[in-house]
């Protein structure tokens, strides 16, 4: 059965990973959902998260092929109900003196932030899983939506999960 | 060897490192790594690095198309076992690689690939000669390095070495910036390699060996599905040493076919498109696969949802994105090959087997029904392929290395050359790379000089690379290579004939006009030869025995309309194995 599913992947903070990484699920035929890159708490070591819509025998075969990549360190599956995962949205709306007070009633409602005002638009800032943003970005859509950029799911395992990844994931190459 | 074991110098150096430039660190670092030669062609970016060449007592030989040099860098791993280093220029020079590069990737061949670069001050500005080839050849080689810092060259060159020979082999590019070449540093060479995310894993699991062996002593129908990994892990002592304790029956993939002798008994040969009636049925009838460094192609398999449907599977890897790939395995086993068998082994020898002297019984019948050893010699006035490159082998023994082109005269090497020594045989297996022949035989007769070293090529493959020829005749490299000239694209002609009407579209290279391949040899530098008749075979085929001073070419003058049988046709289930044109084999019922 096909599902999303989200990969941790460690890799060596280099020159041309990421395109490596990304050539590897274009070579294959592995269609990438969200992929977000950024640094770690070590200088030398980057992390991506990619998520994927694909089955268990496709995954795992990503998660081999990953491993073999010599500048991948570590790939770990993320299991839906023990990670934490966050985006990160900004949707500017059209906004007009009427309006703005209601907007920015349901911004709070998600936790969200204004950010930008302006005479006929508002910026919001808001963070969270992809149910919740979606949820919100369905709230403002009757004001009118102007822009809206998203980024890709970063995410972490709760508690030791991410230590304690699955048998068959581990780096084995 | 292991991922992080290096030859590198006697220990007690002196002190102080000595300053070099990157260039003359780069050949210091393949000298040290025990680099006796290389092949290449120099070119602007690269040229720093050829002037330490010049005294270096790494042997470099000059190439006339850096496709050569990927393919004679193929041909001399294949016969030594060691890695094949070849160099070349920035932009065309490196993209020429880039064939023979793919090639190794799918055949696991160690190469190292040392390509220049423009300088680092003009990458991505579209500069004279300027390629991305790291960034080209990410998807066909096992790891790239983009070298800018002359102090990261003998690192980069270490660590190609070893990550190119270590766990499964395969091609690495180390692409370094001309400024880098020129710069000068400490040259320090590793003694470790060290690379964090790199452990390829060598012993196999103790309980993974144990319910395999239990899986083997349950079967009543198992096969020995033996692969490349089988000649790249050079196990076949213990690979022989399981076949005498189970008497299990072997199939050997077409790169597999000299792990183990074909003339032992319980060898059935090549499985797969045009493998032997008897090989394609022990996998189909087979109720356990025991599948040894091989991967499940589709060459082999036929149509997946109809491979082997009976059977359970043991798929023993050094990759383990190999096992489940294609073929879920039911025990998979990681590992160096060599450690796997002789785990298996050890297991085994505690372990009673079944007997299995029905099965064999019955693989015996198909074997002797559908093995042709009648080979005409001729039809329609002309020679028979196949009747050829079986005299070849007749004529000059298994003690030879065989390497091919690609097409149906690889297809007949296979079947009818004697596949007896471990390592003797080379061809382009999974990437079909025609053009392979010619340049892979001459990097392999310099790996091994003192033996014969044949090429079986095809007159379309051999017009792809011929003009390694030259490099042969020039730099003492005395090949033999056996054009099997049938005028047309073969294999390609073969499939029109079956699939698309006999509508010969653009497969008829005329070659028995132009070129001459006699004079064409001779204008090479070697000696050119030619047969038509029967008599004539063994006539040159032995002449060619006897010249070792030049490169011999031999023109054999074929019928164009043989085919190669038997065939599972691209797509269609292994049981619907043609043995001719509309004929299919009998299988009937093991007692």
């Amino acid at each position: 059965m096909r599902e999303v599913k989200t990969l941790s992947v460690l890799v060596e903070n280099k020159t041309g990973v990421l395109a490596r990484v990304a050539g590897l699920f274009a070579r294959r035929g592995y269609n990438i959902e969200s992929l977000a890159v950024g640094p770690t708490d070590k200088p030398e070591l980057s992390r991506i998260t990619i998520s994927v819509l694909v089955d268990q025998l496709v995954l795992e075969q990503i998660v081999k092929q990953l491993n073999k990549l010599i500048e991948v360190i570590k790939v770990t599956e993320l299991d839906e109900e023990h990670i934490v995962g966050r985006e990160l949205i900004l949707v500017k709306v059209h906004a007009t003196h009427s309006t703005r007070g209601e907007i920015i009633d349901i911004v709070q409602l998600f936790r969200g932030k204004t950010v930008d005002v302006q005479i006929d638009t508002v910026t919001i800032e808001a963070t969270g899983s992809p149910d919740k943003l979606e949820a919100l970005v369905e709230m403002l859509r009757p004001y009118g939506i102007r822009e809206l950029v998203q980024s890709g799911l970063v995410a972490l395992g709760r508690g030791n999960t991410n230590q304690n990844h699955k048998s068959g994931l581990t780096k084995n190459n | 060897m292991t991922a992080n074991e290096l030859q590198g110098p006697e220990p007690g150096q002196p002190a102080a490192p000595p300053v070099l430039t990157g260039a003359q660190a780069l050949v210091r670092a393949l000298e040290d790594l025990g680099v006796d030669v290389m092949f290449g062609i120099p070119g602007g970016g690269i040229l720093p690095a050829y002037d330490p060449l010049y005294d270096s007592k790494v042997r470099h030989i000059l190439m006339r198309h850096e496709q050569g040099a990927g393919h004679a860098a193929e041909g001399y791993a294949m016969s030594t076992g060691k890695v094949g280093v070849c160099m070349a220029t920035s932009g065309p020079g490196a993209t020429n690689l880039v064939t023979a590069l793919g090639d190794a990737y799918m055949d696991s061949v160690p190469v190292l690939a040392i390509t220049g670069q423009v300088a680092s001050t003009s990458i991505g500005t579209d500069a004279f000669q300027e390629a991305d080839i790291r960034g080209i050849t990410f998807p066909i080689t096992k790891h790239s390095f983009l070298i800018t810092k002359v102090e990261d060259i003998p690192g980069a060159i270490a660590a190609g070495y070893v990550i190119a020979k270590s766990g499964r082999p395969g091609p690495v590019l180390v692409d370094i910036a001309k400024d880098a070449l020129n710069a000068s540093a400490p040259y320090v060479f590793p003694e470790k390699v060290q690379l964090p995310g790199y452990k390829p894993t060598v012993k196999p699991n103790n309980r993974q060996l144990k319910q395999a062996a239990a899986m083997i002593a349950e079967a009543e129908r198992p096969v020995l599905y033996v692969g490349g990994g089988a000649v790249k892990s050079k196990a076949y002592a213990e690979l022989a040493e399981l076949v005498r304790l189970t008497g299990i029956p072997v199939v050997t993939t077409l790169p597999a076919l000299n792990a183990f002798p074909a003339s032992d008994p319980l060898n059935y040969g090549m499985p797969g498109m045009h493998g032997t009636v008897a090989a394609v049925g022990a996998l189909q009838r087979a109720d356990l696969i025991v599948a040894l460094g091989a991967r499940f192609d589709d060459r082999v398999t036929g149509k997946l949802s109809s491979f082997a449907p009976l059977a359970k599977v043991i798929h023993a890897d050094i990759d383990p994105a190999e096992i489940s790939k294609n073929r879920v395995a039911d025990c998979p086993i990681v590992g160096d090959l060599k450690l796997i068998i002789a785990g298996l082994v050890e297991v085994l020898r505690e372990t009673e087997l079944r007997d299995l002297s029905g099965w064999i019984r019955y693989l015996d019948t198909l074997r002797e029904r559908y093995t042709d050893d009648s080979l005409e010699p001729m039809k329609d006035g002309l020679l028979q392929p196949d009747y050829v490159i079986h005299r070849i082998g007749e004529l000059v023994g298994p003690d030879a290395y065989f390497g091919t082109g690609v097409g149906q005269h690889q297809m007949w090497a296979a079947q009818y050359l004697p596949h007896e020594q471990p390592g003797h045989w080379f061809c382009s297996g999974g990437a079909g790379t025609m053009g392979y022949c010619v340049p892979a035989v001459v990097g392999a007769k310099v790996g091994q000089p003192d033996a014969q070293v044949w090429g079986i090529d095809g007159d379309g493959s051999f017009q792809m690379t011929d003009q390694e020829l030259v490099t042969a005749a020039l730099e003492g490299i005395p090949v033999k290579i056996a054009v099997i000239n049938n005028q047309v694209l073969g294999m390609v002609r073969q499939w029109q004939t079956l699939f698309y009407g006999e509508r010969y579209s653009n497969t008829n290279l005329h070659s028995t006009r132009v070129p001459d391949f006699v004079k064409l040899a001779e204008a090479m530098g070697a000696v050119g030869l030619r047969a038509e008749t029967p008599e004539q075979v063994d006539e040159v085929i032995k002449q060619a025995i006897e010249i070792n001073d030049r490169p011999v070419v031999i023109e054999f003058v074929v019928n164009k309309d043989a085919m190669v049988w038997p065939m599972v046709a691209a797509g269609t289930s292994n049981d619907d194995i043609m043995i001719a044109r509309d004929m299919a084999p009998e299988w009937e019922q093991e007692d």
